[in-house]
């Protein structure tokens, strides 16, 4: 892999058009990927779902160059129906299309030529990869007092010329004080066992919110890293959804710093996996100052040989009292082959906090599906309403009601 | 020699404290095979045993000391420790409690122990008319009686090789983790117990009772017993707090409980914390392991752990025969400068196995507190259960409480419930005690008590009422 990585980051360079200055930095960060590679379960991150192994097993020639110089042809089939949104296009590596046609152009700004920041979990080697590979890297900033009017998706999308197995977006996104975002992360791939390494960063100023939805809901065989550093400011307020269905695998990590007064942090996850799928969230809700607060509900149906893992950490530094940290994870286990992991950790400094964790894992209550069979459905259906039931509990959660029947609608609950 | 003949010979022995020849007996500084070699044939065990301890040692070479716990300490010297040494001569011990360190004997007072006891503690030579030696053969004409072993490892070995060479190992293997392997290579005596078939013990078993129980050292190992059918308690340590020599202790202790047996593990723990700064104190880094062998057997571990500047521990039950059943019960209070990461294992493999944990943690001063568990439903464990709680108390901000749980379910017919609280005292209750005439201390003695109430259910009875005061002497300081 050494050498192919080496090869492909010269071929790549020869190219593009970064300058000598980024390609250092890039090259910095090549380097420090090579010494450490894919992380593996020897890493207490990576204990449950080792990503070395499943690399190594379902990508034979990993590979990582692309042609950034030629345009991608957008598939429009594939947009969502029924809402109107703002766009950005991420075909095969290659931003193609930034397109804020809903909103108020003074208001949101565009930067393409924005440096690398150093500031990231130095721990991570899949953060290396993705500075080193990522292409060109945009950040948007929202202005001050600006809500955006409608939700903007971000479109993952990948097709059969992709020549490399490894694609890496990375998007910086500014809410200058009192504006509000909502970002929908939706993915389609045509292409199969790639890996996908996905890395946003959120600076919310005061006051804003930010609302983030990622939807894994097409099936595909591909490899599916994301992480999302959130850093908060005063009253400001996050929200993240995810379901998590689609990929072979799919690690999803969220590390939100809550560093302003009264600022909160809301984590929903939903996890729906059968045939050999592999997924993991991991959170880390840093609660910096005083009163904050976070909440956290991942519910899991597993079926046949699927394998989901929920690792959710709360800090709680030793002057952030009054802090209320919150967390729940509740999975069915459908089949004697599914399996569930949890690992809720709380670590906490500060005395007058209120923090609790919940945990529960286990098989479809007999007794439920009884009363209902014994109203008149059958088996499959009695089935089928309680996971419904079980699982609209964190759609619920989603505050922005247009998006919420939109995620009902896509995955299939009814109410 | 009839058993009232080596009473007398007992008694004469500790009369005269230890023989001579014992007493300047030292295995050189540094861990080697000869050292392995020299404790062996000083204790002068059969070949089977030296193997054991050579075949661990040859595995703690390849090892490397793990260092994925939450409370660091600097780092070991495993080259500079005696690994053998005999116990200290009566000469070298204070010869009455006035040559005691004050403080010491105020916490002795508080706990409410009697004199005679507190001298005992500390090795001064009492009266033999109070002395445990006699109170401790009595015992032993009992359970001789019901056919009972108990005894120190190192008798075992001699007297009853067949059970031991049959056990030993099975539970915490010379394959185990660093200091479980290098206690198999190096231990020096601990306690054997041995429970016949169908006995239900008469009386709580304790290493209080046992002759020579005194200075086991560092490197403890205990191996109990529980053929088909019994039932048996045992106690380890004490409520006093124990001072020592050595700043390291690893010890094992293995638990096997067959077909419907079961054991009942109590300890309290109250080696010596280090001073306020946090200067000294023991690393108590010990290996507890119990396997429920059996169909329908169980084995519990209760755990008052309130000593020692690192505990770093464990408790852990396998729970392999179907029904078997596992609990833990654990109250750890961190005060001053003092560290633990400890907490427990469930391994289901057995079907209709259940498990139930419950952990109060409450962390005070500069203190860390960790609970680190797992629980893991293996495939096979069929109709499994665990139910796991585990809540923690702080007093202050400059202490920490942390909750680290691994919960692993591959069993769709099994159930996982898993609650886990952080808060600190109100300050209403506070008010509330205090308005009734109670110092602040005492209020927070007795909110205390009533949180960690679940768990000193579980102890027994004597040890219960001595655990509650512990547990408002271990905070002192705290408040205020």
């Amino acid at each position: 892999m050494k050498e192919q990585l080496k090869t492909d980051f010269a071929k790549i360079q020869k190219v593009s058009s970064f300058s000598d200055k980024d390609v250092e930095t890039k090259r910095f960060y090549l380097n420090k990927f090579i010494e450490r590679g894919f992380p593996n379960r020897k890493l207490e991150n990576w204990k449950f779902l080792d990503l070395d192994k499943i690399i190594n097993k379902s990508i034979n020639e990993l590979s990582f160059y692309n042609d950034y110089s030629t345009t991608n042809k957008i598939d429009t089939s594939i947009f969502i129906d029924g809402l109107e949104h703002n766009k950005i296009i991420f075909i095969n590596g290659r931003i193609e299309k930034i397109d804020f046609s809903y909103e108020d152009k003074n208001q949101i700004e565009i930067f393409d030529d924005f440096k690398i920041d150093y500031k990231f979990d130095n721990n991570n080697s899949l953060i290396d990869l993705n500075k080193a590979f990522s292409n060109k890297y945009f950040k948007i900033l929202i202005k001050k007092g600006y809500s955006i009017k409608k939700p903007l998706i971000i479109y993952h999308l990948t097709n059969e010329k992709m020549k490399s197995k490894n694609i890496n977006l990375r998007l910086d996104f500014e809410l200058e004080q009192n504006s509000s975002l909502k970002l929908i992360d939706f993915f389609s791939d045509i292409t199969d066992t790639n890996f996908m390494n996905i890395l946003y960063n959120f600076d919310i100023k005061k006051d804003s919110i930010l609302k983030n939805y990622k939807v894994d809901k097409s099936f595909n065989r591909n490899i599916k890293y994301s992480y999302n550093n959130i850093n908060q400011e005063k009253n400001s307020i996050s929200e993240t959804f995810i379901f998590s269905a689609s990929s072979d695998y799919f690690k999803n990590e969220i590390n939100c710093n809550l560093k302003g007064e009264h600022s909160s942090a809301f984590v929903n996850g939903i996890f729906s996996l059968k045939d050999n799928k592999q997924h993991e969230i991991r959170t880390s809700i840093n609660h910096l100052v005083e009163n904050t607060k976070s909440y956290q509900l991942i519910k899991s149906v597993l079926g046949k040989n699927s394998k989901a893992v929920y690792q959710g950490r709360i800090y709680v530094d030793s002057i952030a009292q009054k802090t209320d940290g919150y967390q729940l994870s509740k999975a069915i286990l459908l089949d004697e082959t599914s399996e569930f992991n949890a690992k809720p950790e709380l670590e906490i400094y500060a005395d007058d906090v209120k923090c609790s964790h919940g945990s529960a894992s286990g098989s479809l209550n007999e007794n439920s599906i009884f009363y209902l069979m014994s109203r008149g459905l059958n088996y499959k259906e009695s089935k089928e309403l309680l996971i419904n039931g079980f699982l609209l509990d964190v759609v619920e959660k989603i505050t922005d009601a247009e998006i919420r029947n939109l995620i009902k609608n896509m995955i299939g609950l009814t109410e | 020699m009839d058993t009232r003949e080596k009473d007398i010979e007992n008694l004469k022995d500790y009369k005269y404290g230890f023989t001579t020849d014992i007493e300047n007996i030292r295995a050189p500084k540094g861990l080697n095979k000869d050292v392995i070699k020299f404790i062996s044939n000083i204790k002068k065990e059969p070949k089977w045993m030296l193997d054991f301890r050579l075949k661990a040692f040859e595995r703690f070479k390849l090892l490397k000391e793990p260092d994925w716990q939450k409370p660091k300490y600097p780092k070991i010297d495993y080259q500079d420790l005696y690994y053998y040494s005999a116990p200290k001569s009566m000469k070298d011990k204070p010869k009455s409690l006035d040559e005691l360190d004050p403080k010491l004997l105020e916490t002795y007072n508080k706990l409410g122990i009697p004199l005679q006891e507190q001298a005992r503690l500390n090795g001064i030579a009492v009266d033999a008319v109070f002395d445990s030696v006699s109170v401790a053969t009595t015992f032993k004409g009992e359970l001789t009686k019901h056919g009972i072993i108990f005894c120190s490892m190192s008798e075992a070995i001699q007297k009853h090789p067949d059970l031991v060479k049959k056990y030993l190992g099975t539970v915490i293997p010379t394959t185990d983790h660093f200091f479980a392997t290098l206690n198999s290579a190096v231990f020096t005596d601990g306690s054997f117990v041995y429970i016949p078939e169908g006995v239900k013990c008469p009386m709580e078993l304790s290493t209080y009772f046992r002759i020579n129980a005194s200075e086991t050292g560092q490197f403890e190992r205990t191996l109990i017993i529980a053929d088909k059918g019994s039932y048996v308690s045992y106690l380890e340590g004490c409520t006093a707090p124990m001072r020592d020599e050595n700043q390291l202790h690893a010890a094992n202790v293995e638990l096997i409980a067959l077909d419907d047996a079961e054991i009942k593990y109590s300890t309290v723990q109250n080696w010596y914390p280090g001073d306020e700064n946090g200067k000294g104190g023991i690393y108590n880094f010990v290996t507890k392991r119990g396997l429920c062998k059996g169909k329908n057997s169980k084995i519990s571990w209760t755990q008052v752990e309130t000593g020692s500047a690192i505990t770093w521990k464990y408790p852990s039950c396998i729970l392999k025969g179907d029904n078997s059943i596992g609990e833990f019960y654990s109250i750890a209070i961190t005060n001053n400068h003092q560290k633990a990461d400890t907490g427990t294992k469930m391994i289901h493999l057995g079907k209709n196995t259940k498990s139930k944990i419950i952990s109060k943690g409450i962390s005070a001063g500069f203190s860390d507190m960790t609970y680190r568990g797992l629980v893991d439903i293996n495939s096979k464990a069929k109709n499994s259960s665990n139910y796991t709680q585990c809540d923690s108390l702080l007093m202050g901000n400059k202490c920490g409480a942390h909750t680290v749980p691994y919960i692993k379910n591959k069993n769709f017919d099994s159930n996982i419930a898993h609650e886990a609280t952080t808060s600190k005292i109100s300050e209403e209750q506070l008010h509330y005690c205090q308005q009734r005439g109670l110092n602040p201390e005492e209020a927070v003695g007795l909110i205390v008590n009533g949180f960690c109430k679940e768990v000193l259910q579980q102890l027994p009875m004597e040890f219960a009422v001595e655990a509650q005061k512990l547990v408002g002497i271990s905070l002192e300081g705290s408040v205020g």
